[in-house]
């Protein structure tokens, strides 16, 4: 058996995702962000101000004024001008400078929003932090003004996991990565020889779950994140997968076939006692819970393909949610608690598994994307975005896309293949 | 008597001049072949009996010959979305059946696998249906169920890597290893 818990560190790794964007909005919201002044001798690890941008560019919804363009580089409310930005057919304006604290390896960042067209400042604040906090404080700031701006809340400070499997077949290496929902500063969480799967965030996200085959078969375990120590909580006999907390953390949905076919149990934590939700010869699997921890959806072939069902936690007749699909598969309820986000297939001869919304109160489908082997969506937070697996010139890739389907950007590695995006809850 | 002996007789020579000619298209095996010389002194009756034996133990090695080519057959391929082993490979799956069976001590790890299209937890569940279709198979031909150890793999360990359709066929598979 070889299998590399590390625990976690601010040690970056090499292999870091960029973000690309593959297509965007027709018209969108323009901002400019000044580079922040800054009164230090050496030059600062992180430029904020850029980060700022790429997080906003990156959504979708914003066009970020590129600094060439600039007439003024204002750091503060005095030095702005509104008519340099008016000209510019500006809306919104970013300005700050960071200092050093005296004695110390911490900055402050002073920084303000401007709100062009009404001529006026919307808010400014201080932030303190390390130096290796700068992309945190890039991101809260992100955040803020995303907020500001669209009424909701930011996701730039939340985090993602993933999977990666490197090397020729046969001596395959499997990493289970953490790391900020743009893909940088990327960390590995475990390694191992044998295959990883299925990981998942705690509610708070302070603790991971995930599959593991490191003793041979697959088995759950849960990994708290700060320390690293981790337990194995499952041991049947059969397929031991799909783990996944119930919106208030009192339990963890999982499918285990121990009885001859894969069915859904529920593992209450406090108790530890196990419920079975189904009992079907056919498969079911890929549980996720309603907002109010009340139902879990799955997949089952029941009727022959799979189709998603609903039940009751405490057991119960299923509810078929989806009919009109030849494949219907791996569903999630997005924040709205209304439409659910799942991996689809139209027709059994259209062979192309996309990532789709159903708005189980209309009933009405809206196909996300495109590409032919879709798979694993996760929601960001507050709903904005979805990430998924997908593949590309051979390769696994992880792909986000807006929830109206308009923005989408790529998050490529420079290696092997990546898969199954888990995106974090807020973790502030 | 001297009837029934004939047929014995003739059918002898028939049976060896298939397993003869079998023989020849496929292996050097060639020199124990060789037309059977009159030993002398032999009765006719000594002569059949000989014979007899002798295609006996050609028969059973040649028995022996595909029993081992159908153990060294461990690689069992699906169709699409399919969890039902090939009516082809049943021949195959009974010699490991009877293999198991004669050899209470042996055990083998059925691993299941899926292609990557479709949901990999899914593919996860299509990887143990199709490796329970061929344990169950291999209990009615006489394998004992504590010989069997099944595992899926769903996607997460393709044969071959790929978005073909040759590739997707390579890796719709149930491989069966030797366990622990």
């Amino acid at each position: 058996m070889f299998v590399l818990v590390l625990v976690f560190s601010l040690r970056l790794s090499a292999a870091e995702l960029n973000i690309e964007i593959t297509r965007g909005v027709d018209n969108p919201i323009p901002v400019a962000v000044v580079p922040f002044a800054w009164d230090g001798a050496n030059l600062l690890d992180e430029d904020i101000a850029q980060i700022i941008s790429s997080n906003l560019e990156q959504v979708g919804e914003f066009s970020a004024l590129s600094r060439a363009n600039m007439l003024s580089l204002p750091s503060e409310e005095r030095e702005v001008h509104y008519r340099d930005w008016r000209i510019l057919a500006q809306q919104y304006l970013v300005v700050g400078k960071i200092s050093q604290v005296p004695g110390g390896q911490m900055v402050q960042v002073q920084w303000e929003f401007f709100d062009i067209n009404r001529e006026r400042k919307v808010l400014g604040e201080v932030l303190t932090g390390s130096m290796t906090q700068l992309r945190d404080i890039a991101h809260e700031i992100s955040d803020v003004v995303y907020q500001e701006i669209t009424g909701r809340r930011g996701a730039f400070s939340t985090k993602i996991m993933y999977v990666s499997a490197e090397g020729p077949i046969g001596s395959t290496i499997f990493k289970l990565h953490y790391a900020d929902y743009d893909g940088r500063r990327a960390q590995i969480l475990l390694e191992s020889r044998e295959p990883i799967m299925s990981p998942v965030w705690s509610p708070d996200g302070g603790q991971i779950a995930y599959v593991s085959f490191e003793t041979d078969l697959p088995r759950i375990y849960i990994q708290d994140l700060s320390t690293g120590q981790r337990r194995q909580v499952t041991n049947f006999p059969g397929i031991n997968s799909s783990p996944v907390w119930s919106p208030d953390a009192s339990k963890l949905a999982m499918v285990l076939s121990k009885d001859g076919s894969p069915d859904i149990y529920v593992l209450d934590l406090v108790t530890n006692e196990l419920r079975q939700l189904t009992d079907h010869p056919r498969a079911e699997t890929e549980p996720a819970w309603t907002l109010d921890s009340n139902s879990v959806i799955f997949t089952s072939d029941r009727t022959g393909q799979p189709q998603i069902y609903k039940v009751d936690a405490t057991g119960g007749l299923p509810e078929r949610m989806t009919f009109d699909c030849f494949y219907c598969a791996k569903a999630q309820f997005l924040p709205d608690g209304v439409n659910l986000v799942h991996v689809r297939r139209e027709t059994r001869q259209d062979n192309s598994y996309g990532i789709a919304i159903l708005n189980v109160q209309t009933s009405r489908v809206i196909k996300l994307t495109e590409t032919a082997l879709d798979e694993s969506p996760s929601v960001a937070p507050n709903g904005s975005m979805i990430m998924f697996g997908t593949t590309a010139g051979g390769r696994g890739v992880l792909d986000a896309v807006s929830i109206d389907g308009r923005v989408k950007f790529r998050l490529p590695s420079p290696q092997g293949d990546v898969r199954e995006p888990s995106w974090s809850p807020y973790l502030n | 008597m001297g009837m029934q002996f004939n047929n014995v007789f003739k059918s002898a020579v028939l049976a060896l001049t298939i397993i003869g000619l079998a023989a020849c298209s496929s292996t050097s095996d060639t020199e124990e072949m060789a037309p059977v010389a009159q030993t002398a002194g032999e009765s006719d009756a000594a002569r059949a009996a000989r014979l007899e034996q002798e295609r006996l133990e050609r028969e059973r090695q040649e028995q022996q010959r595909r029993e081992q080519a159908a153990l060294n057959t461990t690689v069992f391929y699906f169709d699409f979305d399919v969890a039902e082993f090939q009516p082809s490979d049943r021949e195959t799956l009974i010699v490991h059946a009877r293999n198991l069976a004669a050899n209470p001590n042996r055990s083998v790890r059925l691993e299941g696998h899926a292609d990557e299209r479709g949901t990999r937890e899914y593919n996860l569940a299509l990887g143990e249906r199709r490796a329970n279709s061929i344990r169950d198979f291999l209990i009615v031909n006489g394998a004992s169920r504590s010989q069997l150890e099944t595992v899926s793999y769903g996607e997460e360990r393709p044969a071959v890597n790929g978005q073909a359709e040759d590739a997707y066929r390579q890796n719709r598979r149930v491989e069966v290893q030797p366990a622990g």
